[in-house]
C-alpha cells in the first residue's frame, strides 16, 4: 500500500482544485477571445418560438378579383428559384391560389357567404406543429425547427414522395424533369434542385436569417399577409388572431397547422 | 518449356503495348503535369489554411451544410478570428468565383464529380 486514504484524498481535492481553478483563471485570463471555428447565428437575424402565418383573405380576395394580383407567389418562386415547366402535371408550387371549397373542404356548405363562394384562397405549406410530412420522411431530410419551421434539407432528400402522401394540405411539389433548365434567370444566392427531390415552402429561413420577413409578406402590397411569432403575446399575429375569428385548413386531423386564414 | 522464347518475347511485346500509354506520359512529360487552380481574388486568406484546404474542403462544406441547414447556424468564425457567412454560393464564390479553373482543374483531373453544381448555381464568369 503506497498511499493511504488520507492521502489520497489530499491529492484528489487538491487535484479538484487545480483543475476547476485552471479552468476560471483561463476563462477569466482569454476573456472575449473567440474560439476557433465557432458557428453561431447570424447577427440581426430574426429569432422566433413558432413561427405563424395570417392571411388577411377579405384583403387578399379584394385585390385578387380586382387585378388578378399574384404578387406572392412571383416573388416567391423569383427568390427561391422555383421552376415553371408550364405544364399543370409538372408543376412545382411554394405558395399559389385556389378556391375557398378546395382549400378549406370541411367549412364549405351550400349556403356559403357570396364573398367566400369560389374565392380565390392563399394556400402554402402549413408549417403544422405535429407535421406528417416529418414523420414519414425516411431520411429526415424533411424536420422540424425548434422555431416550427417544417424544413428540407434538399440534399438528403431521396425522392420517394412518402411526405407527398403524408401532407393534406399538397404543400409539396415534386420535380419529375430536372428544373434547372426551366428556372428563369436562376439567382445565384439561392440553389435549384435536381430531378428527384420533393420540395415546398421553407417561410424563407434564409430570409429570416438575414433578418428579413418572407417574401411573400414583403410583396404583398394590401399587407394581407401577417407573419410573426405566437409565443410572443404582443406579436402582431397574436393581436390579429385575438381580435378576428380565424380558420385553418382541415383541423380535425390533428396537423396543428400554423397558417390562419382572417374571414 | 516448348516455344519458350517466342512465349517470353510475346510477353514483352505484350507487356509493352499495355504500358505504353505510361511510357508516352513519361516521354512527352505529361505524367509530370499537375493540376494548378488559379485563384482570383483579392482576400489574403481562406477560411483555414490552404493545404488543409485542399485535403478537407469536403469536409468543411458537408459541416457548414448540417450547421446551416439543421441548427439555422450561418456565421462560421475562422481560426484567424473573421467571421464568415457560411454559403457555397454567397461566399466561397465569391472569391473563387472562377468554377471552370478553380474546382473543375482538380476535379477534372482526379475524375472525381461533385453534384454540388446539379443544384448550386455557380457564378457567371466572364469571358
Amino acid at each position: 500500500m503506497g498511499v493511504n486514504r488520507r492521502d489520497f484524498l489530499k491529492i484528489t481535492g487538491l487535484g479538484t482544485l487545480a483543475g476547476v481553478g485552471g479552468k476560471a483563471a483561463a476563462d477569466l485570463l482569454f476573456k472575449g477571445q473567440v474560439e476557433a471555428q465557432e458557428a453561431g447565428p447570424n447577427e440581426g437575424a430574426l429569432v422566433g418560438k413558432r413561427w405563424a402565418m395570417v392571411v388577411d383573405t377579405k384583403k387578399c380576395i379584394e385585390k385578387i378579383r380586382k387585378d388578378g394580383c399574384q404578387d406572392c407567389s412571383i416573388a416567391c418562386h423569383a427568390v427561391h428559384n422555383v421552376p415553371d415547366f408550364g405544364n399543370p402535371k409538372d408543376e412545382i408550387k411554394w405558395i399559389w391560389q385556389d378556391t375557398f371549397e378546395h382549400v378549406c373542404p370541411n367549412q364549405h356548405h351550400p349556403f356559403t357567404s357570396e364573398g367566400l363562394e369560389g374565392a380565390p384562397f392563399l394556400a402554402l405549406c402549413n408549417h403544422c406543429d405535429n407535421p406528417p410530412c416529418v414523420r414519414v420522411c425516411p431520411t429526415k431530410a424533411t424536420f422540424q425547427r425548434d422555431d416550427g419551421i417544417v424544413m428540407m434539407d434538399f440534399h438528403r432528400c431521396i425522392g420517394c414522395r412518402f411526405c407527398m402522401a403524408g401532407c393534406p394540405y399538397g404543400s409539396r411539389s415534386f420535380n419529375w424533369r430536372d428544373p434547372r433548365p426551366f428556372v428563369q434567370n436562376a439567382r445565384e444566392d439561392f440553389p435549384t434542385r435536381m430531378r428527384g427531390v420533393v420540395e415546398k415552402c421553407n417561410f424563407c429561413a434564409e430570409r429570416l436569417a438575414e433578418g428579413r420577413p418572407p417574401a411573400c409578406v414583403e410583396a404583398c402590397k394590401v399587407k394581407a399577409l401577417i407573419f410573426g411569432d405566437l409565443e410572443d403575446p404582443h406579436s402582431e399575429v397574436r393581436e390579429v388572431l385575438h381580435e378576428h375569428y380565424s380558420l385553418r385548413r382541415k383541423p380535425e386531423l390533428g396537423t396543428m397547422p400554423q397558417i390562419y386564414y382572417l374571414v | 518449356m516448348y516455344d519458350g522464347g517466342k512465349i517470353v518475347a510475346g510477353l514483352i511485346v505484350f507487356l509493352a503495348l499495355v504500358t505504353s500509354p505510361i511510357w508516352y506520359n513519361v516521354v512527352t512529360g505529361k505524367a509530370e503535369y499537375k493540376p494548378e487552380p488559379k485563384i482570383v481574388t483579392q482576400e489574403k486568406e481562406c477560411v483555414a489554411p490552404k493545404a488543409w484546404m485542399t485535403a478537407m474542403h469536403m469536409t468543411l462544406l458537408n459541416d457548414w451544410r448540417d450547421s446551416v441547414v439543421r441548427e439555422g447556424n450561418r456565421m462560421y468564425v475562422a481560426a484567424n478570428g473573421k467571421a464568415y457567412n457560411m454559403s457555397l454560393q454567397r461566399e466561397c464564390m465569391r472569391c473563387h468565383s472562377n468554377k471552370a479553373e478553380f474546382c473543375d482543374k482538380c476535379h477534372d483531373y482526379t475524375s472525381v464529380n461533385p453534384y454540388c453544381w446539379d443544384c448550386h448555381v455557380e457564378p457567371k464568369e466572364k469571358k
